[in-house]
């Protein structure tokens, strides 16, 4: 093997070693990571898509409890990506076990693929489980497999830099749930989860544009069920523009060592 | 071939402290190498900086001839590290945490996990290689931090006060391990505030005070600078009065015990026929003092008059 294979074999090896930890990690407390979604989203399909979703009847021709099934997906596919991250790397800058990384030759880059890596593996391992929870209330047929997959990938990828970023800069485990409370929660409940931007007037119509979320929604809605507020297109190519943009940030702080060296 | 170059770093946090302020340090391939200096000296930020863990103001480092910014990666692989204080992920069985870290070095699994074998049955943990890191002993992390600086094979070990809090024989142990190492051909710089540690085991020490290397020299050397040494005498019978002994400074402790200075032309030998001839008889004798300990002690009071 050539030196140049050794080192692309190097780094393939970190980064299984860093994928195998986040998902042993997650996989040990499934009853924390995986389960609440569950749950969650059980109660949501009774309340929401049984008990009131039949007096609303239907949204964009669809029965409702289907209309919201892409939406509860992704939001558990976007707060669970976005946890690990943020938790799994605070917690090793809180003990200082991030320094076993810091002192190995592992690239920057690598590091990070390894930690967003995790991210993804519990945000698709918690949106299959959810998929399977709606399974139970409705009978759904992906319209487009290639749309639906690759909306789950990047819309996780992107929100494991946003949890890589907010692990970063924290300085205590209250500053890992503020993001989360007081910004994704907002953003994804406001993104067209539960209605269709058409149903607002407008002005929300236009401020509903500015929400990142929204596209990501409704993209996945598209794959899933073939009806969509924006053009697919466009969804992807924002998506894309923030993963390169967080991306791009995220080695920037790590290079830099922010909030990790002195 | 000089295995650690270290040339004008300097250290300033963000708060204006200036940590180190400019050391110029070369330690020779194959050394044991001990960094001593009082707390706050600048010995933690010094391997930090060497372990990429902290960030230098300026100035260079060149690990095996490889420049840290030039070649950081190459540079890692060469090094390991024991840090001062435990860095671990509590809830990871032992084994898992030397083989995770072989993994970050690129590693293959059934590689590292042979070597995680070897390493913590050298450093007798493998019977607790399940357990989780939070159960065990003070000195078992310590023992298991040296297996994981350990996994990747690395030509220059820094350890930062390793053998911190353990007991003795553990203590003694993990010494006997440092010198097996050290034989094999691993250079190993030491912090340590047992200095009879650093005598024991290093053959280069290099004194570091208010962000200054103060002095590097061999052990020899630096102890035969010692002017005095002081040792403790315990006596078959109470001595009522003390003898006049030329050249030697003798003080009552107690009835049974006598403290006195020798001198660096004076000789033991000389003592006990001196004492013999008073009528004296000694039963057994001690150091009052690490003769490392007080030469420390002296450079730094010296240092110290100089600044007052």
């Amino acid at each position: 093997m050539n030196t140049e294979l050794e080192r692309w074999h190097r780094y393939w090896i970190t980064f299984l070693t860093l994928l195998s930890k986040e998902v042993m990690r997650f996989s040990r407390i499934w009853v924390q990571t995986i389960l609440p979604s569950a749950i969650t989203t059980a109660l949501y399909f009774i309340i929401f898509g049984r008990l009131i979703g039949e007096r609303i009847g239907s949204m964009e021709g669809l029965a409702y409890i289907d209309f919201i099934v892409p939406g509860l997906v992704l939001m558990a596919v976007i707060t669970n990506s976005y946890s690990n991250v943020v938790s799994s790397f605070y917690s090793s800058k809180f003990s200082r076990y991030v320094e076993e990384l810091l002192v190995s030759p592992a690239p920057n880059w690598v590091i990070l693929a390894g930690y967003v890596a995790g991210g993804v593996a519990r945000g698709l391992t918690v949106g299959l489980v959810v998929m399977l929870v709606a399974m139970l209330f409705t009978d759904l047929t992906v319209h487009s497999w290639p749309v639906t997959l690759l909306v789950l990938v990047l819309t996780s990828v992107l929100f494991a830099l946003g949890g890589f970023i907010n692990a970063v800069y924290a300085n205590s485990f209250d500053d890992i749930s503020i993001v989360p409370t007081f910004v994704l929660t907002p953003l994804t409940y406001l993104g067209g989860v539960f209605y269709s931007i058409e149903l607002l007037p407008p002005l929300w119509q236009n401020l509903s544009l500015a929400n990142p979320v929204l596209y990501m929604v409704n993209a996945f809605r598209d794959g899933l069920l073939g009806v969509s507020d924006i053009p697919v297109a466009v969804a992807f190519g924002i998506i894309l523009v923030f993963i390169l943009a967080l991306a791009t940030y995220s080695l920037w702080l790590l290079e830099r060592g922010v909030g990790i060296k002195s | 071939m000089s295995a650690l170059v270290a040339r004008q770093l300097r250290k300033t946090y963000r708060n204006g402290f200036e940590a180190l302020k400019g050391i110029d340090l070369t330690v020779e391939e194959g050394d044991f190498f001990a960094l001593l200096g009082p707390n706050g000296a600048g010995k933690s930020t010094l391997i930090g900086i060497l372990t990429s863990l902290v960030n230098k103001t300026a100035g260079q480092v060149q690990v095996f001839g490889h420049d840290l910014d030039r070649e950081p990666e190459r540079v890692k692989a060469l090094l390991g590290v024991v840090p001062q204080e435990f860095n671990f992920n509590i809830f990871l069985p032992v084994e898992e945490v030397v083989v995770n870290q072989a993994g970050y070095f690129g590693i293959p699994r059934a590689e590292a996990r042979a070597r995680a074998e070897h390493y913590l049955r050298k450093l007798d943990l493998w019977t607790r290689r399940k357990s989780e890191m939070r159960l065990l002993s003070g000195g078992m992390k310590r023992r298991l931090m040296i297996a994981r600086a350990l996994v990747h094979h690395p030509r220059l070990l820094i350890l930062d006060e390793p053998t911190a809090g353990v007991d003795i024989e553990i203590r003694r142990s993990m010494w006997d391990y440092l010198r097996e190492l050290n034989a094999d051909g691993t250079t190993i710089i030491l912090t340590t505030h047992y200095l009879e540690e650093a005598e024991s085991l290093c053959r280069t020490i290099a004194i570091i005070d208010h962000g200054r290397v103060e002095s590097v020299s061999d052990t020899a050397t630096l102890l035969a600078a010692l002017d005095t040494e002081t040792f403790v005498l315990d006596l078959k019978r109470p001595a009522d009065s003390l003898p006049a002994l030329d050249g030697f400074g003798l003080h009552r402790l107690d009835p049974h015990t006598l403290e006195v200075q020798v001198g660096r032309d004076h000789s033991i030998n000389a003592l006990f026929e001196a004492l013999s001839r008073h009528g004296v008889e000694v039963l057994s004798m001690r150091n009052k003092q690490n003769r490392l300990e007080k030469m420390f002690l002296d450079m730094l009071d010296k240092r110290r008059g100089r600044a007052a």
